[in-house]
Parts: structure tokens; sequence; C-alpha cells
């Protein structure tokens, strides 16, 4: 838990807090609601720094509080105590400065892949030629131009998730909050996912917090990694892998993944309130 | 990429393997009522025509009724106050669902009256309805929306509560106001269970017409059934009673039309593969 605390304070990566504000900047956050057995504490005292265009991905078992963590930062779910911001802005509810990348996609089944994405940009009060020129410029960022007007069910589990990933990507938001969304797809789609991804970091900038239950994953994408359990921030880490990454086939055979797999591993299987050890 | 496609086709392929097999649906449909009638006409011949009758009877009968004009003339009368009824029901059987499945206090405050509604004895209520709306059209368009405005209403609420919590987070996560979220995500996901509410209905206002034509004015088919029943004219009596019935298919298909034609998503989703 020490040293949990100790990287928490080290500031973020490429931050310059004199000009510009935190992307994300949780303090003291915790929440606990009643249930018959008694109040549970889903998330105690999380306290984390993330700055403008960094990649940070939230790991820890089922349970541990990660996707409750990005719901709070969403707006979807309020805090019990604790304060976070967004771009120096408290958040109260949900915004268009966040976009959210949900698990299983959730595209509308009624509505095209066009139409799922000018469906986020409709509610930030885009109208007429410039709408439809916004929405086809991000289907076309996800390699989905041609497939424009199937709906959801003629899409494959990827091709879903990347409309979801364009139609949160169309906001323009400050930050893209994504709660596993590659969890549900095969192996090989997934991995060309998360290269795509990395595609789509480089390009725009984003900063982007990723929650994920996947280890390699974790490495693969992230400049840190929030390590989580029982509600608690367990430990930080950097990630010592240069950007851009390229193929992920040959990150995976460098040294500096494999040490860092097997910290975060180490870090995982760590029994419960043992402080881990370098 | 292609690979996902690939695997998208392929199992697009099995489906319609699985449902294709096997004799068309509408052969084994006109089978069994072709079955059905030669059986009944078979056994209906042995029986008193006072106690029963049989389809060429009845066959003969509606053309006498047909070439009188009074078949014509009675469906026309019964039609006007079913429709207006029926249409009401939908009007607001559907808005007050979505409301009531929304919103916590309107389902408290209105939900009781409902599920109630629903079972309400409404040939009971008739005379009541007589003494407030008269005999005439009123009663009968009254008597129809009773019973066909609940089970829309009730199908709707239950389709709203069976909304994906995480498709209306959608909407939440882009900032949607209430309204919208209603609008554009509850109302398209409720549309099965609407379309389902009034199919049902059909049955009801069917039922709920005739009632009215029995209970207040004698008028329209209702007329109809009850004179030749009074005449002992048992083959007549049924014209209008299987007309209303094939009338009831001829609605519950063309629903099924408009379904299609406004949640086209639902057929492509929902399994039809059953054995």
């Amino acid at each position: 838990m020490l040293m949990a605390v100790k990287t928490a304070r080290q500031p973020p990566l490429a931050a310059d807090r004199s000009t510009a504000p935190l992307a994300i900047d949780a303090a003291g956050v915790s929440l606990t609601f009643a249930t018959a057995d008694g109040t549970v504490e889903a998330l105690s005292g999380i306290d984390l720094q993330i700055a403008a265009g960094e990649f940070v991905s939230l790991i820890g078992p089922s349970g541990c509080g990660k996707t409750t963590a990005l719901r709070i930062a969403m707006g979807l779910e309020l805090a019990t105590s604790g304060r976070v911001t967004v771009d120096g802005r408290a958040v109260k509810g949900c915004g268009h400065d966040r976009g959210m990348v949900f698990q299983h996609a959730e595209l509308l089944p009624w509505l095209t892949a066009m139409q799922n994405v000018m469906f986020g940009l409709e509610m930030k009060g885009m109208r007429g030629a410039k709408l439809r020129a916004t929405a086809e410029n991000y289907l076309d960022l996800v390699g989905l131009g041609s497939s424009r007007n199937r709906r959801p069910h003629q899409l494959s589990g990827g091709m879903q998730q990347r409309v979801g990933i364009a139609r949160a990507l169309a906001i323009d938001p400050k930050v893209l909050l994504m709660d596993e969304p590659f969890g549900a797809l095969d192996a090989q789609t997934r991995e060309t996912m998360q290269e795509e991804l990395l595609q789509i970091h480089a390009r725009t900038k984003k900063t982007i917090l990723f929650v994920t239950h996947d280890l390699d994953e974790a490495v693969l994408i992230a400049d840190r990694i929030v390590i989580m359990r029982d509600g608690r921030i367990q430990e930080i880490l950097q990630v010592p892998l240069p950007r851009p990454r390229g193929d992920l086939g040959v990150v995976r055979g460098t040294k500096e993944f494999a040490e860092t797999r097997y910290h975060v591993w180490k870090s995982l299987h760590a029994a419960p309130d043992t402080p881990t050890v370098h | 990429m292609t690979q996902i496609v690939d695997s998208k086709i392929e199992t697009e392929d099995q489906d319609v393997g699985a449902t294709r097999r096997g004799v068309p649906r509408w052969i084994v449909t006109l089978s069994s009522v072709a079955v059905l009638t030669l059986l009944w006409e078979w056994f209906g011949r042995d029986i008193n025509p006072v106690f029963g009758s049989y389809p060429s009877a009845i066959a003969e009968a509606f053309w006498e009724l047909v070439q009188s004009g009074k078949l014509q003339a009675a469906t026309l009368e019964s039609l006007r106050p079913f429709v207006v009824g029926y249409g009401l029901a939908i009007m607001f059987g559907v808005p007050l669902g979505l409301v009531i499945g929304r919103y916590h206090v309107a389902e408290a405050a209105l939900g009781i009256y409902v599920t109630a509604g629903y079972a309400m004895p409404l040939v009971a209520l008739v005379p009541l309805l007589v003494l407030w709306l008269g005999l005439g059209f009123a009663v009968k368009a009254a008597v129809v929306f009773l019973m066909s405005v609940f089970p829309i209403c009730i199908n709707t609420w239950l389709g709203v509560t069976a909304v994906p919590k995480s498709l209306i987070e959608v909407g939440k996560s882009f900032v949607a106001p209430n309204t919208v979220i209603l609008r554009r995500i509850i109302l398209p996901a409720t549309l099965p269970y609407i379309m389902a509410g009034i199919r049902l209905a059909v049955g009801r206002a069917v039922v709920a017409m005739v009632i009215a034509e029995f209970f207040t004015t004698i008028s329209g088919l209702g007329a109809i059934i009850i004179n030749s029943a009074n005449n002992f004219d048992t083959a007549t009596m049924f014209v209008p009673i299987v007309m209303l019935m094939v009338m009831a298919i001829g609605l519950n298909g063309l629903i099924g039309l408009i379904e299609r034609r406004v949640a086209p998503w639902q057929a492509e989703i929902a399994g039809r593969d059953r054995e």
C-alpha cells in the first residue's frame, strides 16, 4: 500500500501543471452503497491524476471497482465522497467533454452505423451537412466507411465496437473512457483493434482511460497501468515501452513487455493487504 | 477484416439451412383449414340445423346476405365504432404505457388502475355506459376503447421496463434530455412489445364490438347474429361470427406487416429458429 501511495503522487507523464489542467484528476473518491448485509465500499479513497494525451489502463479482478471508477468519471454514477475533475471542471453528471465506449458497443439496433454515430453528434447540437460529414469522417477513421448503412446486427462484434469508438470520438471529447471494449472479441480481432486504437490515439492525441481485465492488453496499449483491488488502487506502474508501438506482435517479444507483464502479474496475484515488493 | 465478414456469412448460411427446410408454412395452414372444414361439413350435416350448422350452409347464407346488401351495410355499421375505439385505444394506451413504464411516480399512481382496468368486467358496466353516453355510436366506440386500451397500455409498460439499462445509459452518456431518451431510445426499443399489445387488443376489440351491439342499440353484425339466432337460423348466425374471426386473422396479419415495416431490425434479430 505504501508503494501505491508513493507512485500515485508522482507527477504523471508529460504533465505541465502550470499551463494545462489535468485531463482527469480524482481525489479521495469513494463510493459506498447500502445492501441487506450492510454498507459495501465499492471504491475507497481513489487518487489518480491523468495528464492530457495520456493512455492509462485500469486493471484488476472482477469486482475490484475499476468499472465503477470509470462510470464515476463518466458521470453515470456519483461518488459518495471525493472529487473528480475533467479538464479542470468538476464532474457532476455526463458531459460532452467525455466520450464513453461501452463493453458491448451498445449501438442502438434500429439505427445504421452512420445514424448511431450521428446520434451522439445530434445530442451535441450538430445539424445538417456538417453532421453527416463529421459522422462519415469518423466512420472512415475506424475503417467502416463502406459499412455505414448497415445495422448493428449486420456487423461483426469487432465492427460494432469500431462504430462505438467512432460514436464516442466523433463528439470530440477531451477524454475517451473505455469499459473493457475488446473483452467480448475473439483474440485475433482484439489484437487488430488494439493496434488500431493505438493508431487512433497517436492521431487524435486523446486522453484515454481504458478498463480491462486482460493483463497483456493493459501492458501493450497503456502508458501507465493502475492496478486495483478491493476498491483501492494497489499500484500505479509506468510502462517502459516507447511509442509508437507499431506491430504489437513484435512488442510482445520484447524484454520490457515481459518484465512489465510479470510485474503486473505479481501485483495482481499478491496476497491482499501485502505491499508489493520490488 | 475479411475473416470477420466471412464468419458472419457462415453463421447466416447455417440459419438459412435450419429455417428453410420442409413444407412452406402457408401450405400447412391451408391444409389444416381444409381438413377442419371437411370434417365440419361431414359431421355437421347430421346435426339438426337449429343446433348447429356446416360450411356449405353457412356459405349459402353468406351469399344471400351479400346479395341483399345486408352484410355490407352491417359490416360498415360495425366497423365505424370499432375503428374509432381501437384507434383511440392505441393513441392513449401507448403514451400512457410509456409514461407509466418510465416514471416511478406515474407507475405508483396509475399502474394499479391499468392492472385493474384490464380485469374489469366490462359487460356488467355497459348499462352504466349507456346511461352516460346514450345508445348510439359513442357508447359502442367507448366499449371497444375500454376493452382494448388496457392490453395495449400494459404491454407498452412491460416493454419499457424491459429496455436494457445500457441503452438508456448510451443516451445519458451523450447528454440526451429525458424526452429524447423516451422518444429515440425507449420508444423504438419498446416497439415490438407495443405491436404485440396492439395485436392482442384486436381480439378483445372484436369481442367488445359485438357486446356493444348486443347491449346497446342492436345494430351491425351483432344484430344479424341476434336476429338470426332468434329465428333459429343458425347458418345465418354463423356468417358474421366466421366473418369476424376471419377479419381478426386479417388484421393480425396486417399488424405483423406493419411491424416488419416499422421495426425491421426486430424480425432480423429475433430468432425464428424453431422446430
